[in-house]
């Protein structure tokens, strides 16, 4: 699924991440924590197609990323920090139009604001006035819309409320179940530990720590 | 690709439909440009009429600073430019799709300025279809040129003030081009308009194709 050896990204000049090396099998939850800066979310963009690897050789969903960037991104579900929200339109404007640039049919979109809670009388209000949490369901939704084989998430219990983090918690065990593979980086230890089937430390843009892990109700194997 | 340009020129239309900010600011912007300049101009009057052409296309040039502006802001915001990526959009796509609402934003300005060179600066129309082809050339090729710079500013962190020092200097053949079409179109200088008419879609072709070319690798570099 993810195949990665020796890779460095730069952000500008610094080297964001500095020969890094993993592999990532499908269905995996991947924790990714570390310090701020430690390169968490640059790994992310990098499995994303959307940042240039500089040397070393990376294959995501078996397109290697050195010769075809673009090849990767159809397959791949972000949630980054922005949440990718145009402000004027509304809630079912924004998610029809990247249904549509995604070439997914629209009738997928009702569904997935209903699955992350984003109520029908907030469907034609325009993005600029929803608060931050609901903003973010509604990214979540164009993620769920987008119905990836890989799900990169970055922060993604950020700026939501105690039902919108169960939620979350759902989706990438679902996602999970269904065969995609999840990579989530995230400073909230106490929710995503039990979450993840592995856990990477990243620190000074390289893999510090790589630990297999059991989810209780997943019955993946202890392979620590 | 067609049906994704559309996409992108019907999103970005909708958002500034919602957003009111060419209604509500652009035009009363474009109008105030042409009311000072008239005031400015006023007390020689035969100057004002010599003039009219230039400071129409100086002020649809002001007018295409701000819309460029806004057409870059609404990707870069919250990071919609990367998720147009992600979606998998080509990016010719995207250029054609925001160089179409730029041009059809611009129009928009044109229609309601044309009447008011007409009214504020006594011009009057000789060759319409002149006129009217020229504003279409030259539309094209500021909204291309906008484009394509607004991609390229996109990542920089004060954009707000590059953007018109980049843009301006290669719209200045537009401005000399669409001036002087203009002029023979309005009847106040005597010059060969189709003549420069060509000049002008020469360069609105080039910033076309070049657009079309080098807007992919700026996406990339977000």
């Amino acid at each position: 699924m993810v195949r990665l050896r020796g890779v460095v990204a730069l952000l500008g000049r610094f080297p964001a991440l500095a020969g890094v090396d993993l592999d990532i099998d499908a269905r995996e939850i991947v924790l990714v924590q570390g310090p701020n800066g430690a390169g968490k979310s640059t790994l992310l963009r990098v499995c994303a197609g959307l940042l240039r690897v500089e040397s070393g050789t990376a294959e995501v969903l078996g397109h290697d990323l050195s010769v075809d960037r673009a090849a990767v991104r159809r397959s791949v579900g972000l949630l980054g920090h922005d949440t990718a929200l145009y402000d004027d339109l509304t809630v079912l404007e924004n998610l029809q139009f990247w249904a549509a640039a995604s070439r997914v049919a629209p009738e997928s979109v009702l569904p997935a604001l209903d699955r992350l809670g984003v109520s029908s009388r907030l469907h034609d209000v325009s993005v600029a006035r929803l608060s931050a949490g609901q903003r973010r369901r509604v990214a979540l939704a164009g993620v769920v819309v987008r119905r990836p084989t890989l799900w990169l998430l970055d922060e993604p219990h950020a700026g939501l409320d105690q039902s919108g983090r169960d939620l979350v918690d759902q989706l990438v065990v679902d996602a999970a179940d269904a065969g995609a593979t999840v990579v989530m980086a995230s400073h909230e230890l106490d929710r995503t530990v039990d979450l993840a089937t592995r856990h990477i430390t990243v620190a000074g843009g390289t893999i510090t720590a790589d630990h297999q892990m059991t989810r209780p109700d997943s019955g993946c194997d202890n392979a620590s | 690709m067609l049906r994704d340009a559309w996409l992108v020129a019907a999103k970005d239309l909708r958002i500034e439909w919602r957003s009111r900010v060419t209604v509500s600011q652009i035009v009363p912007f474009a109008a105030l440009v042409l009311v000072l300049f008239g005031f400015a101009l006023d007390a020689n009057r035969p100057a004002l009429e010599t003039a009219t052409s230039g400071l129409f296309w100086v002020t649809v040039m002001f007018v295409a600073i701000m819309a460029v502006q806004r057409s870059t802001a609404v990707e870069v915001t919250d990071g919609a430019r990367r998720a147009l990526l992600l979606a998998g959009i080509e990016p010719v796509a995207v250029f054609v799709g925001k160089t179409a609402a730029i041009a059809a934003q611009l129009l928009v300005v044109q229609v309601l300025l044309v009447p008011g060179v007409i009214v504020l600066y006594g011009a009057s129309v000789d060759q319409w279809a002149l006129l009217l082809v020229t504003c279409l050339v030259a539309t094209v090729g500021i909204a291309a040129s906008g484009s394509l710079l607004g991609a390229l500013v996109a990542g920089v962190r004060a954009r707000e003030t590059v953007l018109p020092i980049l843009l301006l200097p290669i719209l200045a053949p537009v401005l000399i081009g669409a001036t002087r079409a203009f002029d023979d179109a309005l009847g106040s200088v005597a010059v060969d308009g189709w003549a420069w008419l060509g000049l002008l879609a020469g360069f609105s072709a080039i910033n076309l194709v070049l657009g079309a070319l080098a807007y992919g690798v700026l996406l990339e570099e977000i």
